[in-house]
C-alpha cells in the first residue's frame, strides 16, 4: 500500500592491521512503561517525587506481601508489540530472578524469561532517504525495574530509594542484525520514536526512561550472510554485553570502541571473553563488570505468586484497532499525498505531535512542499532559537496556513511573508488582517509600478546609459523601485517593466 | 460453668448469645490460663490489651444483636500472620521486633467476624519443620505426654504452639498454615482437628511466604464443627492474593449432617509404608470400618507416584523458600548484624543471614539454591515440577473414576520426643511429611481427624484428602468419622 522502497545500508567496515572487520550488533532496550502506577502495586511511577516517597508495602518487599499484575501495563505492552508487527502471546508467565542488592528489596526480579509477552517482530530503521535496515525483534517481555543505591552522599553509608522499585519495563530484545554504530543509534531513535507514537513509553533518556544494553561482536566479511542463512551463531564471534546505554553519542562511541578492543585481542590470537562491560565516557573505553567467578547465577524460576497470564483475543484485537497510525505508514503517507521528499517527510513525523501540526497546517493552506518547507525552515528554526517545543509554538498551524495562504495567492512576496511570519509569531494576530492593516499586500498593480519605474529612470540619466551597455546592471533599477515600493511590488512585474522601459 | 476454657467454639457461640457467658469473661478466663501454660511455650506474644478491647466490642456487638459466628471467641493467632502493629516473626530472630503496619486477611476477616485476639503462637522458624524445634523462642511442649513418663514430647511442626494451645485449652481455636503437613501433623500429634483447605481458598496476602506454591492457611480446633466454623470465616476470595480463587464460600456447618452414605472412600494402597508401626496400621483399619459402617462404600485405589512425593516436596518448597527469604537481608526491617570497620554490603549480608537465621533454614535455603542453580534446574527443580504434575494426575484420576474422599494415616507415628530427632539425619524428620506433603502437591484440601491413641495413651488422627473446592463434603465426611470414633480424650493437666 503506502509503503515506501529502500535498501540495506553496507556494514561498517573496520580494517584491523590484518583484516577488515565487520560488526555484529543486537540491543536490548528498557523501556519505562508509561502508566501511573507500577506494574505489581498501587504505588505511583511519578518522577521526581521526595526519595522513597512512592513505596508501598509491595514495593518495599514486606514479609506476606503479594504482587498483582497491572493490567494497563500488560495492554501498553501488548500495544509496543503490535506496533513493532510483533506475535502477540495469549498465555505468558513470570519468573524470578535471583540476585541481592539494596536496591532490589524482594531479593528477585519479576520478569519473564520462560514464556514473554511478545514474541517476534520487526522495525524498519532509517539511514537516509531510501536507505533502511529491517532488525527483527525477537521478543519483548514486561518485568520490574530495580531501585537506586546512592553511595555518593556519605563517605562511610550508602543510600536506597525505592521510588524505582517495581516501576513497569518493557525489555525488547532485536535479533543480532544491526551492523554499524551509526544504525545503533538509529535503531534506538526509530524505537523511541516508535514507543512515542504509541504512548506507550516517554522516552526520555536522561531520566533513564529508555536504556539500551548493547551487545557487540565482530566477523570478518561474509560470515554474517552465513549466520543469516542457516541462524547458526558459530558463524559470529564472540559477544560483549555493554550495559546500561543512555545516549544515542555514547552508544556510537562505546561500539567503536569495543569493535576495535575486540579486533586487537582476535588479531593478537587471543579470544574474547563473552562478559558484561561498561562504556566510561570520560575515558571513552569499555570496562569488564565483574570477573567470571562473580558472574551471577539467577537461579531464574517461574514465579509462585503469580498465575500465568492469560489474555484474550479480542482484547489483543481491540487494542490493535485503537492503535495510532505509526512514523512508517505516516512518512509513506506524507511522501505519497502531499508530495514530499523522505527528507521533509522523515523531518516532520520525527515527533508525532509535529507531524500533526504539520497535517493541520497543508489541510488548511492546501500545498504540500510549501507547507513542509515553512514548518520545517521558519516555523521550526524559530522555535529552536527560542529553545521551544512545538507544544509552545506562538504561532498556531491555522495561523502559518493563513500566512502560506497569502504567499500562494501573490498576495505577500516570500519576502514580506517572513516579516509577517516574525510579526505573527512574537505580537500575534490574523496574518490576512495584519497584511491588510499593515499594507503589506504585495503590489502588482503595473499601473502603480509603471510609475515608479518612470520616476526613477527619469531621475538617473546616467545609469540608464549604464544599464542599456551592460544589462546585467538593470538590477539596480529593481531594487530602487523595491525600496521605493516599501517591497511591495511583485518583483516578476518591476523586473519586465524595468526591461522593457530600458528597451533591454 | 467451671472451666470456659473447655467450651467449644460452637457451645461458646451458642453461650454468647443466650446470654449465659460473655466474651470478656470467656477472654479473662483464657489469659489467664495461658499465663498458667509458660511451661508449654505456646505463646510467644501476648496480647491481653488487644483481647479485652476486642472482647468488649464483640460484647456490644452481641448484645445489639449483631453476632457473627466468631464473635466473642478468643483465638490464638500463628506468628506467621502478620497481625497489625504486633510482633510477627514467624519465630524468627532476623525478623527481631519486627511489627508491621498491616493485617492479613485472614487474620482481618477473623477479627471482622469478631473473633478475638489472645496473642501469637509459637511455630518453626519460617514454617519449616515437624516437630517446633526451629523457633528462635524455643521448644513447643506437647501438653501430652506418654502415660506417666514426664518426658516432653513434640506438639509436631510447623505449628506446634497453635496445636499446644488448642489441646490445653489455652485458646478455643487457632490459625495454622499448612506447606508440607503443618496444620494436620501437629493436630494429629495433639489430639485436635486441622484442615488445609484447597490452594487458593484462603488468602496468603499478609502470610509470611515458606513455599508460595504450597503454603495454604486453615484452622486448628477442638472439633470438626469448630473447625467448619473458622474455616467459613478464613476463607473467600482476596484481589490481593493472585493465587486466590474467586469462588462463593458455601455454609460449612450447615453441611455437617453426618451423613455419608453412599459415598465413595478411596483406600490408597501405596500409602501401606514398610516399617510403619502396626498401631498405625490398626487405626487406618479401624478408621476404614467406620465410615463404611456409617454406610460409605470403600475402595482400593492406587496413587501410583506417591513414592516420588517427598523428594518432589523438598526440591520444590526449598526452592521457592531461598527466594521468599532473600528479601530478609538486614536493609529495611528486622536483624541487621553488628559489622566491622570496613565491612560491605556483601559482609552486612552475610553476617545478618547467618546471624539470624536458624540452621533448618539456612540448610533449606541452602538446597533451595541449589536446585536452582544453573546446570542443577533441570535435573531437580523441573523434574520435581513433573513429579509434582504426576501427583496431581493420580488424584485427578481417582476422583474421576468416582471417588468423593480418599483415608489415610495423618503420620507414620504419634508425637516423639523433644530431642528424639535432632541427632538423626535432617531426611529422618522430613519423613514425618510423608502422608501430608501430597496433598499440598496437589493443591487438594486435606483433614487431620483424632480418631484413637496408642498403647501409651498418644493421640492418633487419621487424615482424609477430599476433591479440590469440596471442603464441605470434606468436613461433612470427617465429622462422621469424627462421630464413630467418639474420641473425648484430653491430656492431664501437668502444666
Amino acid at each position: 500500500m503506502l509503503d515506501l522502497t529502500y535498501e540495506a545500508p553496507k556494514p561498517k567496515v573496520i580494517a584491523g592491521a590484518k583484516h577488515d572487520w565487520e560488526l555484529v550488533i543486537g540491543m536490548e532496550i528498557h523501556a519505562q512503561v508509561a502508566s501511573q502506577a507500577k506494574l505489581f502495586s498501587g504505588a505511583s511511577t511519578k518522577f521526581g517525587a521526595e526519595p522513597n516517597s512512592n513505596v508501598s508495602f509491595v514495593d518495599a518487599a514486606m514479609p506476606g506481601m503479594l504482587p498483582v499484575i497491572n493490567e494497563y501495563c500488560i495492554e501498553q505492552a501488548v500495544r509496543t508489540g503490535l506496533g513493532l508487527k510483533a506475535q502477540i502471546n495469549l498465555t505468558s508467565a513470570f519468573d524470578r530472578k535471583n540476585y541481592f542488592y539494596p536496591d532490589l528489596p524482594q531479593g528477585y526480579q519479576i520478569s519473564q524469561l520462560y514464556h514473554p509477552l511478545v514474541g517476534e517482530g520487526e522495525v524498519i530503521v532509517d539511514m537516509e532517504p531510501g536507505v533502511a535496515r529491517l532488525v527483527r525483534i525477537e521478543r519483548i517481555h514486561v518485568e520490574q525495574d530495580a531501585g537506586k543505591s546512592i553511595h555518593d552522599m556519605d563517605p562511610n553509608m550508602s543510600f536506597v530509594d525505592l521510588n524505582r522499585t517495581g516501576v513497569a519495563l518493557m525489555e525488547i530484545v532485536s535479533r543480532p542484525d544491526i551492523r554499524g554504530p551509526e544504525e545503533a543509534a538509529a535503531y534506538v531513535v526509530k524505537m523511541r520514536q516508535i514507543l512515542r507514537y504509541l504512548g506507550t513509553c516517554d522516552g526520555n533518556m536522561q531520566n533513564g526512561n529508555l536504556r539500551a544494553d548493547v551487545n557487540v561482536s565482530i566477523c570478518l566479511p561474509g560470515q554474517y550472510e552465513k549466520y543469516m542463512e542457516t541462524q547458526d551463531f558459530g558463524h559470529l564471534g564472540t559477544r560483549c554485553e555493554i550495559k546500561n546505554m543512555n545516549s544515542m553519542r555514547f552508544i556510537q562511541q562505546a561500539i567503536d570502541y569495543e569493535a576495535k578492543r575486540q579486533i586487537a585481542i582476535v588479531e593478537a590470537g587471543g579470544n574474547v571473553d563473552q562478559e558484561t562491560r561498561l562504556y566510561d565516557p570520560d575515558k571513552g573505553e569499555t570496562r569488564s563488570m565483574r570477573s567470571k567467578e562473580e558472574a551471577h547465577d539467577y537461579r531464574y524460576f517461574p514465579c509462585p505468586d503469580l498465575l500465568p497470564l492469560e489474555i484474550e483475543q479480542g482484547w489483543v484485537d481491540d487494542i490493535a484497532a485503537s492503535l495510532p497510525e505509526l512514523p512508517d505508514e505516516k512518512k509513506a503517507r506524507f511522501v505519497k499525498i502531499f508530495g514530499l521528499s523522505e527528507y521533509d517527510a522523515s523531518v516532520l513525523t520525527a515527533e508525532v505531535v509535529n507531524a500533526a501540526y504539520f497535517e493541520e497546517v497543508v489541510t488548511a493552506a492546501g500545498d504540500g512542499k510549501l507547507s513542509a518547507n515553512w514548518v520545517i525552515n521558519e516555523l521550526f528554526g524559530r522555535l529552536k532559537k527560542d529553545d521551544c517545543d512545538i507544544a509552545d509554538s506562538p504561532v498556531s498551524p491555522t495561523q502559518l496556513a493563513g500566512i502560506i495562504k497569502l504567499i500562494k495567492s501573490d498576495a505577500i512576496s516570500g519576502k514580506i511573508a517572513k516579516d509577517l511570519f516574525e510579526i505573527v509569531y512574537s505580537e500575534g494576530g490574523d496574518p490576512e488582517q495584519i497584511v491588510e492593516d499593515r499594507g503589506m499586500k504585495q503590489v502588482t498593480d503595473t499601473g502603480a509600478i509603471e510609475t515608479a519605474v518612470d520616476e526613477i529612470i527619469a531621475a538617473n540619466p546616467a545609469q540608464v546609459e549604464k544599464a542599456q551597455q551592460n544589462p546585467k546592471l538593470a538590477g539596480w533599477f529593481v531594487g530602487q523601485v523595491m525600496k521605493a515600493t516599501g517591497g511591495k511590488a511583485n518583483p516578476k512585474a518591476v523586473n519586465e517593466l524595468v526591461a522593457a522601459k530600458l528597451g533591454l | 460453668m467451671t472451666d470456659l476454657t473447655k467450651l467449644k467454639i460452637a457451645e461458646a457461640r451458642d453461650a454468647l448469645r443466650k446470654g449465659d457467658v460473655t466474651s470478656a469473661e470467656l477472654t479473662e478466663a483464657c489469659l489467664s490460663a495461658i499465663d498458667k501454660a509458660d511451661a508449654l511455650n505456646a505463646f510467644v506474644h501476648k496480647t491481653p490489651e488487644i483481647a479485652r478491647e476486642q472482647a468488649a466490642a464483640a460484647d456490644a456487638r452481641i448484645k445489639a444483636g449483631d453476632a457473627p459466628a466468631l464473635c466473642g471467641i478468643p483465638l490464638g493467632i500463628k506468628d506467621l500472620f502478620c497481625t497489625k502493629g504486633v510482633a510477627s516473626q514467624a519465630a524468627s530472630a532476623i525478623l527481631d521486633g519486627f511489627k508491621p503496619e498491616y493485617e492479613s486477611t485472614v487474620t482481618s476477616q477473623l477479627f471482622d467476624a469478631g473473633a478475638v485476639m489472645l496473642g501469637k503462637l509459637n511455630m518453626d522458624e519460617f514454617a519449616m519443620g515437624s516437630s517446633n524445634e526451629t523457633s528462635t523462642y524455643g521448644n513447643v511442649i506437647n501438653p501430652w505426654r506418654r502415660g506417666n513418663d514426664d518426658a516432653a514430647l513434640t506438639p509436631g511442626g510447623s505449628s506446634g504452639g497453635s496445636a499446644s494451645a488448642v489441646a490445653a485449652d489455652l485458646c478455643l481455636g487457632a490459625t495454622g498454615t499448612d506447606t508440607g503437613g503443618s496444620i494436620r501433623q501437629p493436630a494429629a500429634f495433639t489430639g485436635i482437628t486441622g484442615i488445609k483447605p484447597t490452594y487458593g481458598r484462603c488468602s496468603r496476602w499478609g502470610i509470611v511466604a515458606f513455599a508460595s506454591s504450597l503454603d495454604q492457611a486453615g484452622p486448628m480446633a477442638k472439633d470438626v464443627r469448630d473447625a467448619a466454623i473458622m474455616l467459613q470465616a478464613m476463607c473467600g476470595h482476596d484481589p490481593k492474593d493472585s493465587t486466590s480463587a474467586d469462588l462463593p464460600v458455601p455454609d460449612f456447618e450447615a453441611m455437617l449432617t453426618g451423613d455419608i452414605k453412599g459415598k465413595t472412600i478411596g483406600i490408597p494402597r501405596e500409602y501401606h509404608m514398610d516399617g510403619m508401626p502396626a498401631e498405625i496400621d490398626a487405626l487406618w483399619a479401624e478408621g476404614r470400618k467406620m465410615l463404611q459402617d456409617a454406610g460409605a462404600k470403600l475402595v482400593d485405589i492406587s496413587l501410583p507416584h506417591t513414592k516420588y512425593a517427598l523428594p518432589a516436596y523438598y526440591v520444590i518448597a526449598p526452592a521457592e523458600a531461598s527466594s521468599n527469604l532473600a528479601r530478609y537481608d538486614g536493609v529495611r526491617y528486622g536483624h541487621r548484624a553488628k559489622l566491622s570497620h570496613g565491612d560491605g554490603i556483601t559482609e552486612m549480608y552475610e553476617k545478618t543471614r547467618a546471624e539470624g537465621f536458624g540452621e533448618e533454614v539456612k540448610r533449606r535455603v541452602m538446597i533451595g539454591t541449589y536446585v536452582l542453580s544453573a546446570g542443577f534446574y533441570d535435573a531437580y527443580y523441573n523434574r520435581a515440577r513433573k513429579v509434582r504434575t504426576l501427583i496431581k494426575k493420580d488424584f485427578e484420576d481417582v476422583f474421576a473414576q468416582g471417588v468423593d474422599a480418599i483415608l489415610t494415616p495423618a503420620t507414620p507415628s504419634a508425637a516423639f520426643g523433644l530431642g528424639e530427632m535432632t541427632e538423626a539425619d535432617p531426611v529422618q524428620m522430613y519423613l514425618n511429611d510423608v502422608f501430608t506433603v501430597t496433598v499440598n502437591l496437589a493443591g487438594l484440601p486435606g483433614i487431620a481427624v483424632p480418631t484413637g491413641v496408642d498403647k501409651q495413651g498418644l493421640p492418633l488422627g487419621l487424615q482424609l484428602i477430599g476433591r479440590p473446592w469440596e471442603e464441605g463434603d470434606l468436613l461433612n465426611c470427617a465429622y462422621a468419622l469424627e462421630q464413630a470414633a467418639g474420641f473425648v480424650a484430653k491430656p492431664a493437666k501437668w502444666w
